[in-house]
């Protein structure tokens, strides 16, 4: 089971943010002002296991519009992102309004099949569930922070008054009880979409296709792929850019694919470290 | 949305840091690599986006003091048996007894530190939990385990001259897991997601252990007599020579990656180090090194050296974290080298 998040229907509402915080009671994060756009949470943490990505864009390709003065766009260019919404923006208004864009799209832990998080932690508190999900334990966290920084993704976090780590557990709790996770369930426009991963694979295909036919060359899948650096996420995006414009790493690779290779040149470096030391004392010998 | 676009400064259409078009933000000309002009470039500029110049991957939340500390200190201890079992054998008491209790005494700050960074005992404890090869923070406590109490039977025994036997099999124990324990340290660090370690792991266990030896050399140098320190002398040069050559080469390979290694404070501390280890090393080659005093004197700047080249470890690849330019870079050349 997982998350597909189309990101281009995505109304940056942060319904899901609030929605995770009430259903997992998760403390604030302060009041802070980011200053940088429409986004104050800044990213995901120890407190905030979903995250609305507002990204302020000077590309012509489309212009803010509910698609209704200017004609009949379809289903699929309610946000005006193709370049014929541009051009029709422009001669309608006789003004330059398509030289901007806004995308938003709302970021989780992407339960990676390979999950280095869950590969490196000493204590076995983080798990998997079966239902193909990466959980934390909060009673067996030993708050050694190990899986902060193997984490390719960014996701995981210490929080500050305990040092034990948290993120999103895919509301393990609710899922259990045949449930959608929360955010899922208060998207109201279904950006965040709960399911078998098969299925949700098979329904974000079609989406590109269909927004590839609309004119929106942009959009792509991310995390989708079971080929990948990570063996694909159990949590997957339709972008419409580059992932890293979304804060998001263009080609993770699960930490430890390197580790029996570290192992081997420690192993190495090891042996040289002795072999070192004992030519030392072969070769002064005698000399004091 | 055009109110926007007027800054302060009254510059239109240039915000800086609050762009998140393609290379708005972030953008970097690869250091080292100059266009000449007039020559139209084949390959384009390596151009990229970031969400404001966020982060892309979390930095360590590792206090600096603690585990930069811990990877000097577990060199240190490490390196200390492989000399001491070396000095029992050729018979060089005094050495091998600053040696042993130099390493138990590091071994026990060291455990100290990582205890501090976890909060409570309690939860060192903890990490013995279960064993699990994929994570090489359980393997080094298991290695630590196999390796502290070996390190205090040895300057216990050496101290009281007890049980002879047990301290000796104990001193050849400490020996051997203590390179464990000096090279584990960088895998350590190496299997995260931090790209200025991750990148540098088949260099980053050599750095350590080179380090790992001249620190050695510097407490026997510090620390036992003059008549004995032939073989501090000798390693002092070994660890010198080898940090020093895998460093070189690790930057090397790194390319622009190694940038961090270079910047800032991380390559003031990395700059120091390397001052610090060469004349180290080249003072207790030297006749003068051979005086008391100088061979303190080396022995001090052996040790700072190699706290200097951790502390500058741990500050880079902080950096490398922070900065989304570093993480894109890595992937980007990973995918272009097809590994
Ligand atoms: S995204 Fe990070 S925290 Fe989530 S499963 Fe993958 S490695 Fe773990
Ligand atoms: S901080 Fe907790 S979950 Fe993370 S690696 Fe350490 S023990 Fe495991």
């Amino acid at each position: 089971m997982g998350f597909f998040t189309d990101t281009s229907v995505c109304i940056g509402c942060k319904a899901c943010e609030v929605a995770c915080k009430e259903w997992n009671a998760l403390p604030e994060d302060g009041l802070t002002f980011t200053g940088m756009s429409y986004d104050n949470t800044g990213g995901l943490g120890a407190n905030s296991w979903r995250h609305v990505a507002f990204i302020e864009q000077r590309k012509p390709l489309g212009f803010q519009d509910p698609g209704l003065e200017y004609g009949d766009y379809g289903d699929v260019d309610l946000l005006g992102l193709t370049a014929e919404a541009a051009a029709a923006g422009q001669t309608a208004n006789g003004e330059d309004r398509g030289e901007f864009r806004w995308l938003m799209a709302s970021d989780v832990c992407k339960h990676c099949t390979h999950a280095a998080c869950l590969d490196v932690c000493p204590t076995g508190s983080l798990f998997r569930t079966e239902y193909g999900t990466v959980v934390v334990q909060e009673d067996i966290c030993n708050g050694c922070g190990y899986c902060v920084p193997a984490c390719p993704y960014g996701v995981i976090d210490q929080r500050q008054d305990d040092g034990r780590v948290w993120k999103c557990t895919l509301c393990y709790d609710r899922v259990s009880d045949g449930m959608e996770p929360a955010c899922a369930k208060a998207c109201p426009t279904d950006s965040i979409q709960y399911g078998p991963l098969d299925e949700l694979r098979e329904r974000a295909a079609r989406r590109v296709e269909r927004l590839h036919e609309a004119g929106v060359e942009d959009a792509r899948l991310y995390g989708h792929d079971p080929g990948d650096g990570v063996g694909g996420d159990g949590a997957f995006f339709l972008l419409l850019d580059e992932p890293e414009v979304y804060g998001l790493p263009p080609d993770p690779v699960v930490t430890t694919r390197d580790l029996p290779s570290m192992w081997r040149h420690a192993g190495a470096a090891a042996l040289t470290l002795l072999g070192g030391i004992a030519t030392v004392y072969a070769t002064t010998r005698g000399r004091r | 949305m055009s109110e926007a676009e007027v800054t302060r400064e009254g510059v239109r259409r240039q915000r800086p840091g609050r762009d998140a078009v393609p290379g708005a933000e972030g953008r970097r000309r690869r250091p080292g690599r100059r266009r000449r002009r007039g020559e139209p470039t084949v390959v384009p500029e390596a151009e990229f986006g970031s969400y404001y110049g966020r982060p892309i991957i979390k930095p360590p939340t590792w206090k600096a003091a603690d585990i930069a500390g811990y990877l000097f200190l577990g060199g240190l201890a490490g390196g200390s048996s492989a000399l001491a079992a070396g000095a029992e054998l050729t018979g060089r008491p005094a050495l091998a007894r600053a040696a042993k209790i130099g390493a138990l005494g590091a071994i026990s700050l060291s455990t100290a530190a990582l205890i501090h960074d976890l909060g409570r005992p309690g939860r060192f404890v903890n990490m013995l939990r279960v064993f699990k090869p994929t994570s090489p923070m359980s393997v080094g406590s298991w290695i630590l385990l196999g390796y502290g109490p070996a390190a205090g039977v040895a300057a216990v025994t050496d101290a009281t001259g007890l049980f002879r036997r047990a301290g000796r099999a104990a001193t050849g124990w400490s020996a051997l897991s203590g390179a464990a324990v000096t090279c584990y340290t960088a895998v350590l660090i190496a299997d995260t997601a931090v790209p200025a370690w991750h990148e540098a792991y088949r260099e980053l266990p050599f750095v350590f252990a080179g380090s790992g030896a001249a620190s050695a050399a510097g407490l026997g140098l510090l620390a036992a007599p003059v008549c004995e320190a032939a073989p501090a002398r000798g390693a002092a040069l070994f660890g010198a020579a080898l940090e020093l050559a895998a460093e070189r080469r690790m930057e090397r390979r790194l390319g622009p990656l190694a940038e961090p290694y270079r910047a800032g404070r991380a390559g003031l501390l990395m700059r120091a180090a390397k001052v610090l280890t060469i004349a180290g090393a080249a003072g207790a080659a030297l006749p003068a090194g051979r005086s008391r005093a100088g061979a303190a004197l080396c022995g001090a700047a052996l040790l700072a050296g190699s706290a200097c080249l951790r502390f500058g470890i741990f500050e880079a690849g902080r950096v490398s974290a922070t900065d989304p330019h570093y993480t894109v870079l890595a992937q980007r050349s990973d995918r272009k080298a097809g590994r």
